[in-house]
Order: structure tokens, then sequence, then C-alpha cells
């Protein structure tokens, strides 16, 4: 059959030049990041490179780039922080919505969605506002409660739908033999749903990582400054310092894309279950 | 008392409420109140973070905010970004997500390599940009001039204000494609394979199968793929941030970017939640009549 066949490499090739669009950016920032500045600035730009370094990389993880080292550990730090305490605040009202009966479940849960809906910009100005009033300006902590409000929603949902894919019968039988509920989630529920907290607690992380407009307001020095805000400053104000940029931005997507990497299977039964339920 | 009132006083309903407490005092305390301070805010005339007595003024900031030329230029550029980058990122996201399903050698890594767009920070992808498309060292005027199909550099974020705002759409299309495209495969899997046999033995060709089969199946996916993308698209600030700062200009000022320095540059905050406020009902009102229109067009497809 020549239709088939011929389609089969048309699939081939338009995957190919697919695969090359999305990767030469990549490569372009991967490869700005080790070359020397001489090369970058060159006209028009040398092809071959006359020498390779990993000198930025090594500036950058030791400290002599300070700026943005303490960027990288603040990300990390509040990244973690948020996911944590998100974590257990949506496990425990996951918990409440897939499983207690109370009034106005349903619109409790969407009540918390729809708070996706509402621009950060909207906020933005009163939260402003209330955490200079309480000290929490340019802190990590600020930062953390800001970012449990934008992950919570999230963690909620997932994981009352995660719970709601377990069978009943298991807690029933735990609170048979004298567990309580709470027991029956932490010593039950909990063990047999990491591939569910596993997934959440990653696509929380990714949603710290990538958030810009909270952080750039709310912090100022390199206390709590998150990599995005180094990596937008930076670019702002140097716009010649190629490798540098093109070095910090590798090292600031590295998480994320290993994250990516190694749990697509997850994150993509994630997103694809809730692009079908709707 | 009535059923409802007695349900709430179960100890399920009370241990609900209970487990319920932390995320509601979280995500309401940080959300709701903020809100509805930002509604008084834009009432007055805020023009200091520090608390204090602040002039009445009504709705004068929001008739200043509508009458203001540089809120409409700004909403123009919103409107426009949001329009091309989500038909852009649709087109080529239903291309990717088919190549996707298709009877591919190498799947895997082709999976894995359209997911990483996704993955890349926006300020990382925003800076990136940036630098490839800088005027006198960027990758891409060095390329196009090697394969002689520009002359000489040019300055595609400098100087020409419309065409520095293709470029962050550009940019943005190269990032949000790949998600746009998972999310259409996964409308693309629940299609029942027996309606493309079906179709083939009826003697329908691919396009037309696509057309008639593919293209309607996939419309509750594409509602929810347009609602989210225009949402995010009308909040645009990250990209144009790292890629313009809003030059040339002011050329790629978007309505997010116009609020940000009304109320952080100018310390206007009672514009700024003025305009917050009329950028929430714009978004609400959008994806009410979009879900409408999709609803019908699902209907007419049936």
């Amino acid at each position: 059959m020549t239709p088939r066949r011929g389609y089969r490499i048309f699939v081939q090739v338009a995957a190919a030049v697919a695969s090359a669009v999305i990767l030469a950016p990549f490569g372009w920032l991967l490869y700005a990041s080790v070359v020397a500045q001489t090369d970058l600035l060159e006209r028009p730009l040398r092809w071959w490179p006359s020498s390779l370094s990993l000198g930025r990389y090594a500036g950058i993880l030791s400290g002599s780039e300070q700026l943005f080292r303490d960027a990288l550990i603040n990300s990390v730090v509040v990244a973690t922080g948020t996911v944590a305490v998100s974590l257990l605040i949506g496990v425990l009202g996951g918990y409440a919505l897939a499983r207690l009966r109370f009034p106005f479940r349903r619109s409790t849960l969407f009540a918390f969605l729809i708070t996706y809906m509402l621009p950060p910009i909207s906020l933005i100005i009163p939260l402003y506002l209330l955490m200079s009033r309480f000290g929490l300006l340019d802190t990590k902590a600020g930062l953390v409660i800001v970012y449990c409000s934008l992950v919570t929603p999230f963690t909620l949902w997932t994981m009352s739908n995660f719970f709601g894919t377990l069978p009943v019968e298991l807690e029933e039988a735990a609170r048979v033999d004298g567990c309580s509920r709470l027991g029956a989630l932490f010593r039950v529920i909990l063990p047999l749903s990491r591939p569910g907290v596993v997934a959440t607690g990653l696509f929380g992380f990714l949603l710290c990582w990538d958030e810009f407009l909270y952080a750039l307001i709310f912090t100022s020095t390199s206390d709590a400054k998150t990599i995005p805000v180094a990596i937008a400053e930076f670019t702002g104000r140097n716009a010649v310092d190629f490798g540098l940029i093109a070095a910090a931005g590798v090292l600031a997507a590295v998480p994320p894309l290993l994250i990516t990497m190694f749990f697509q299977r997850y994150l993509l039964d994630g997103l694809s279950s809730g692009a079908v339920k709707g | 008392m009535n059923k409802l009132w007695r349900g709430a006083a179960t100890p399920s309903a009370r241990l609900a409420y209970l487990l319920l407490l932390p995320a509601a005092l979280v995500v309401f305390g940080v959300v709701l109140y903020p809100a509805g301070r930002a509604l008084v805010i834009s009432l007055y005339d805020v023009d200091s973070p520090f608390p204090g007595a602040y002039p009445w003024v009504g709705l004068r900031n929001y008739t200043a905010v509508l009458s203001d030329p540089r809120v409409w230029t700004a909403a123009g550029h919103t409107l426009y970004f949001t329009m091309t980058s989500t038909a852009a990122e649709l087109v080529l996201g239903c291309g990717l997500a088919l190549l996707l399903a298709a009877p591919l050698r190498f799947r895997w890594l082709f999976r894995s390599i359209v997911i990483l767009p996704w993955a890349l920070p926006t300020i990382v992808n925003g800076a990136m940009w940036r630098l490839i498309l800088n005027a006198e060292y960027g990758v891409l005027n060095s390329v196009l001039t090697r394969l002689h199909l520009i002359d000489s550099y040019r300055s595609w974020l400098g100087t020409d204000p419309f065409l520095a705002l293709n470029m962050v759409v550009l940019a943005d299309v190269w990032k949000n494609t790949s998600l746009v495209a998972f999310f259409l495969l996964a409308g693309l899997s629940t299609i029942p394979r027996e309606l493309y046999e079906a179709a083939r033995v009826d003697g329908a060709g691919a396009l037309l199968a696509f057309r008639r089969i593919t293209l309607p199946l996939l419309v509750p996916t594409i509602a929810i793929v347009l609602v989210l993308r225009t949402i995010e698209a009308f909040k645009v600030f990250d990209i144009v941030y790292a890629m313009t700062g809003g030059g040339p200009a002011n050329g790629t000022q978007t309505i997010t970017f116009f609020t940000y320095l009304q109320a952080f540059s100018s310390q206007r905050f009672s514009v700024g939640a003025a305009l917050a406020y009329l950028t929430v009902f714009t978004v609400l009102g959008l994806a009410i009549v979009y879900l409408r229109l999709l609803r019908q067009g699902e209907l007419r497809a049936r």
C-alpha cells in the first residue's frame, strides 16, 4: 500500500522538523552558556567556538555570582516550603471533599477552584499593602504564604480526585478494626496514594518555580529574591553578558526539565484526566 | 431547623469543616480579603503604601481609566496577543497532537522533546528569545544573513513596535503549543477507533475523516483549551517583562503590564486596582461568551 507508506514517511519527517524547531533554541541556550564571550559577540557569529568552558556554571554555583546562587537557593526553599504546606492542607481538605458528606460540598470545591480565575494583578495591590504592614515584604515566609494560596486549590482538587479513585472498602475495614477516620487517612489511604501525592507535589513545585509577578513585587533583595526575578533583572540591566544569562537560565531550567522528564507519565496522566473530565 | 442545617451539624460534617479550615484560611485569607480590599481601594485615591486617610473619589478612577487612551492601546495589544497566540497554539497544537498520536518510530523520544518547552520557566523563555533576537549579536540575525534571507542585521525587538509584539507572540507560541498539544492528545485518545474504520469503509479520505470525526469530537477539549489559554494570555506579563520591558514606544505594553506600571512605578494604587477589576470582569465575560458559543457549536455538530 503506497499511500500508507507515503503517510508514514510524511509523519516521520514532520516529527523531525517539529523536534528541530523545539530543540534549536534550547541548543543555542546551552551553547551560549559554555562558549567564550568573544565568540558570542563576533559578527557574523562564529559557528565553531574557539573554546568551551563551564566557568560560568562554576561561578554561579560556588557563589562568586552571588545574585544567582542566592536566588536559586531562595527558589528551592520557597517552592519546597510551599509544596510541603499546601500538600498537607490539600490532603486533609481533599479527604473531606472526597469522603465526607456535608452540605455545599460541590460548591466548596468550586469556590476554591474559581480563585484561579482571578488575575494575580487584581490581588497584588492590597496584598502588597498588607504585607508591608505585617513586615512580610522581602521574606521567604511571605512568599510561601502567597504561593500557598496559588497551589492549595490545585492540591485540594487533585487529592480529592485521587482519593475518589480508591475503594471505600479499604478504609471501612480499617475503621472496623478500630481506626479513627484520621487514623485511616494517614495509615491506610495515604500510603496507597503515593503516586497522587508525588504528582501533585511536583506540579505544585513547577508552579512555584515559574511564578514571577508576585515574586517581582514582594521581594527586593537576595533575602528572598527568586531565580526568575534575578534572571529578569540581570537581563534587563546587562544586555550583553549573554553567556551568564544563558548559564543562569540553564540552571533555572534544570529542575523543572528533570522533573518533567522523569515524571512524564504521572504529570501527563494528571493533566489529561483534568482535561477530559473538565 | 431545616434539613440542610441539620446536615451541617452531623459529626462527619463537623470533621469535614475542621479538615477544610486550613485550606479556607490560606486561600480565602490571601484571595478573598485582598479582592474585597482592592474594590475598596479602587474607590479611594490611595497613592502611597502607608495606612492613612485617603480621599473618597467614588467611580472616578474607573472613568479615568476608561477615558485614558493608553489603556485602550494596552487593551488592543492584549487582545492582539491573546487572539494570535491562542489561534496559533490551537492550530499548531492540533498538528503536534496528531503527530504524537501517529505511528512514529521514536514516539517516546518525540513525546519527551515536545514536553520540554512547557517545562521551561517563562522568564527563562523570555530571556532566551531576547538573546536569540538581539539586534547586534543575536543568532537569528546571523542565521538569516548566512542564508541570505535578510541583507543586514535587524532589530527584532527594538524599533518596530508591531514587529516586537509579534516576536513576543512567537516566543509564547513556541513555549505553550506543547501544553495545548498534550491537552488535545488527551482529547484525541477518547475518540473511538471504530469511527475511523467505519469512515474508511465508506470511502472517506483522511482529510474528510479529520473534518467530520476528529474536529467535531475534539470540540469540548478545544473549548477548555481556548478558555484556559485566553485567561492565561490575558494575564500575560512575565514574557513581556523579560523580552521587551513593554517597549519599544510602549508597543508591547499589555493591560497587566500597564496596571503594574501604574500601581508600582507611579504609586497610583487606586487606578491600578480599578484597572485590575475591569480586567477581572473582562476575563469572566470572555470565558462565559466562549463557553456559550462553543456549546452552541457543539449542538450544531451533533
